[in-house]
């Protein structure tokens, strides 16, 4: 029994986050090339602009701050470690984290519910969006849930998810520090697996082109067909 | 002085019969695709009118085009600061209601339908969603309703109208309407392309061409608020914005644009422009009142020999030079200056210009006889039906001036062809409208010959796009020669 507790935590845990970055790298990589007309938020807003703002808004503003505080804690988990030494400190930072969850979870119903009852979103609606949909919630529900029941998870993150990921990263998955972690954590992180595998094939691309070089940019662009040097 | 070539255009709008051809022949050669059905990249709209999308210069609403805050000129509602924040949700973007749900007929009900007491009908149904629906508005929705307390009273360009010349306007025995045919303007100073995240908007360098390239565009939505006129669209199947692309590959095979060949009143006059790159900036930030004579300063003379040698400096091929010697529309809105651009106040520099339509003819009474001459030989102009005000809302940047003085000479030049071939005004007469209208006889002839007489060529001048020439450029024909000339082409593909 052990055993096999053992290899499913193995697969779940060692191989499955090389998997889920294999696919992520590759598909999106090949698909940009092959397919950059497919790269693009694909907005709903033109059919449906009320309800849009109530979904959109606090998804993506809780999703980026929530993001980056997994960042923050896989980057510098003693700078966290220190922040939290004082309790003020501590509960500032994870209100704020489960504020921002929760931002991203009433988002995501919204935009779930919008999709649902507006009949001129369903029909823009593919099933990769639901398929997105489904593992977005679960990811997010389960992350709200580890936020409430497993107290200070700013600290045990630092101090045991980060080593963890790091383990990943250097390419010596060391799978002891979640093997003991509560079974919402766990699904947490095989879920993110699954979203990351699953991201390239689904609107989540358009992440990947945020239109960073727009802010200094000149506002007009011009194209020839002739290249300059042709030009004199 | 940087000199670059436009393909500009005129419309004239006291020829156009709104029949809509224009719109038919861009339709079924462009937009009948799935997502762009609800799309007019060509539309006509009745003046006065709330137009399509409705009411779409209502700025404060939509927030489109460049304003002046400080000193220098900013977009709207979609500059740097305000982008970034609101990516996630356009605050200013039109909804599919701000248009119209796009729908066809039900018509296999016809043949399926049981047999019963009444004969079946044709149920409309949504082209989104292929459900039924209440059709609430559509293309054209205000066609023609020139009087109409819905549609025409709703009118932004009314704002600026005292009460009274409201109320004459819409006096029954006054009512007056004229057409006004829409595509995309070409900007020089594009707010569609200035406010894209992707910088998937870009204008052509060759002939000033704007298009959206389809594989940056990532629905970020902000050129279709920036635009003031409404002609950036959003393709809702493929999630990407589509926009009047002035048929560039018939442009570039020298045939004129569908809308344009197709026009049945001749109003369209094609024809390339040069102008002065270097000066845009400093045109788009001059104060409103100096705006329609900045932009007319921004065309250069391209029989000039320094604007020649400019031009050819900036590799602008010969033949282009020429055939912006030839353009009908450096006449209109150079030398004659009877064309004017619409919303110059939006200062997106348009190349689209209109020649003002003029009014139906207001008679005279004295004693018991309608008379058409007066003391005053322009008093149709000045208490014509649609008030100077309404139109220089629409092509004098609020002032009127501008306006009247285009009308002023197409009227002198009516009056001088009257005495030519009906003979019922003396030639006095005419002279003194020619003189009073800034028209000289050689003028007047040329105004006539082009808005009356004007076959197909001299309506549409189109430079060579030597395109033979910029393919070798980018790919060498000898690298290239056996592997291109049979294959496929893929269709565009929503998302995965």
């Amino acid at each position: 029994m052990g055993n096999t507790h053992n290899y499913l935590d193995q697969l779940l845990f060692g191989v499955a986050p090389y998997l889920a970055l294999a696919l992520f790298f590759l598909v999106t990589i090949q698909r940009y090339r092959a397919q950059a007309f497919t790269y693009s938020s694909l907005s709903s807003q033109f059919l449906e602009n009320e309800r849009h703002f109530w979904g959109m808004v606090p998804l993506h503003y809780g999703i980026l701050v929530v993001i980056a505080g997994h960042f923050v804690a896989f980057l510098f988990p003693r700078t966290v470690l220190a922040w939290n030494g004082h309790p003020v400190r501590l509960y500032i930072l994870e209100i704020s984290a489960l504020i921002f969850g929760l931002l991203t979870l009433l988002g995501l119903m919204s935009t779930l519910v919008r999709r649902l009852t507006y009949s001129k979103v369903r029909t823009v609606t593919s099933i990769s969006d639901i398929i997105l949909h489904v593992l977005l919630l679960i990811q997010v529900v389960s992350g709200v849930y580890v936020a409430v029941t497993c107290s200070w998870g700013s600290s045990w993150f630092a101090a045991s998810a980060t080593p963890y990921l790091w383990s990943i990263v250097m390419l010596d998955p060391d799978i002891s520090y979640v093997i003991a972690m509560p079974f919402a954590v766990k699904l947490h992180i095989v879920n993110a697996c699954l979203v990351i595998g699953f991201f390239p094939f689904t609107r989540l691309v358009h992440v990947l082109v945020i239109p960073n070089p727009y802010l200094w940019r000149k506002p007009q662009v011009v194209r020839w067909n002739r290249s300059p040097e042709a030009r004199n | 002085m940087n000199v670059r070539s436009q393909i500009s255009m005129v419309f004239h709008l006291d020829k156009c019969i709104g029949c809509h051809t224009c719109s038919v022949a861009c339709k079924n050669v462009w937009t009948d695709r799935k997502g762009t059905d609800y799309m007019w990249w060509n539309n006509v709209e009745t003046k006065p009118g709330t137009g399509f999308p409705t009411r779409w210069e209502d700025q404060e609403k939509y927030k489109g085009g460049w304003e002046k805050k400080h000193d220098y000129i900013q977009l709207r509602c979609t500059d740097k600061k305000r982008i970034v924040p609101n990516i996630f949700h356009n605050p200013h973007m039109p909804s599919m209601d701000d248009y119209y749900e796009p729908w066809t007929y039900d018509y296999q009900h016809l043949f399926t339908a049981p047999e019963g007491p009444d004969q079946p009908t044709a149920m409309p149904i949504s082209k989104v969603t292929g459900e039924h629906i209440d059709i609430e508005a559509g293309p054209n929705w205000d066609d023609d309703l020139g009087g109409s307390p819905i549609y025409a009273e709703n009118d932004p360009n009314l704002d600026g109208l005292s009460d009274e010349q409201r109320q004459q306007m819409f006096a029954i025995e006054r009512l007056v309407m004229f057409y006004f045919p829409r595509i995309c303007n070409h900007c020089l100073n594009p707010a569609c392309v200035a406010s894209c995240p992707s910088g998937a908007l870009y204008k052509r360098g060759e002939d000033g061409i704007v298009l959206v390239d389809q594989k940056k565009c990532r629905a970020w939505r902000s050129c279709v608020s920036a635009c003031p006129y409404k002609k950036t669209y959003f393709n809702w199947f493929t999630g990407k914005s589509e926009k009047c692309i002035l048929c560039f590959p018939r442009i570039e095979t020298g045939q004129a644009p569908a809308c344009f060949h197709s026009c049945v009143g001749r109003i369209r006059y094609l024809g390339v422009l040069l102008y002065d790159a270097d000066r845009i900036e400093e045109v788009a930030n001059l104060p409103d009142e100096e705006l329609i004579e900045g932009h007319r300063s921004l065309v250069l003379d391209p029989r000039q020999p320094d604007v020649i040698a400019a031009a050819q400096r900036n590799g602008i091929h010969d033949s282009v030079i020429e055939s912006a010697q030839d353009s009908p529309v450096y006449k209109f809105v150079k030398d004659w200056r009877i064309a004017l651009p619409p919303h110059i106040e939006y200062r997106t520099m348009p190349m689209l210009y209109y020649v003002p339509p003029m009014s139906p003819v207001m008679s005279v009474r004295t004693e018991k006889t309608l008379d058409n001459i007066s003391d005053n030989l322009f008093h149709d102009i000045e208490q014509a039906r649609v008030p100077m005000k309404f139109l220089a809302s629409l092509f004098g940047g609020g002032h009127e001036a501008k306006v009247v003085y285009a009308l002023k000479k197409q009227m002198a030049v009516r009056w001088y062809r009257r005495a030519l071939t009906v003979g019922d005004v003396t030639q006095d007469v005419a002279d003194q409208m020619l003189r009073e209208a800034d028209c000289t006889l050689e003028e007047a002839e040329a105004i006539y010959r082009l808005t009356s007489l004007c076959t197909f060529e001299e309506r549409f001048v189109i430079p060579p796009a030597h395109r033979e020439e910029a393919i070798e450029m980018m790919e060498d024909p000898h690298e290239n020669r056996e592997s291109v000339g049979f294959g496929f082409l893929s269709g565009p593909r929503r998302g995965l």
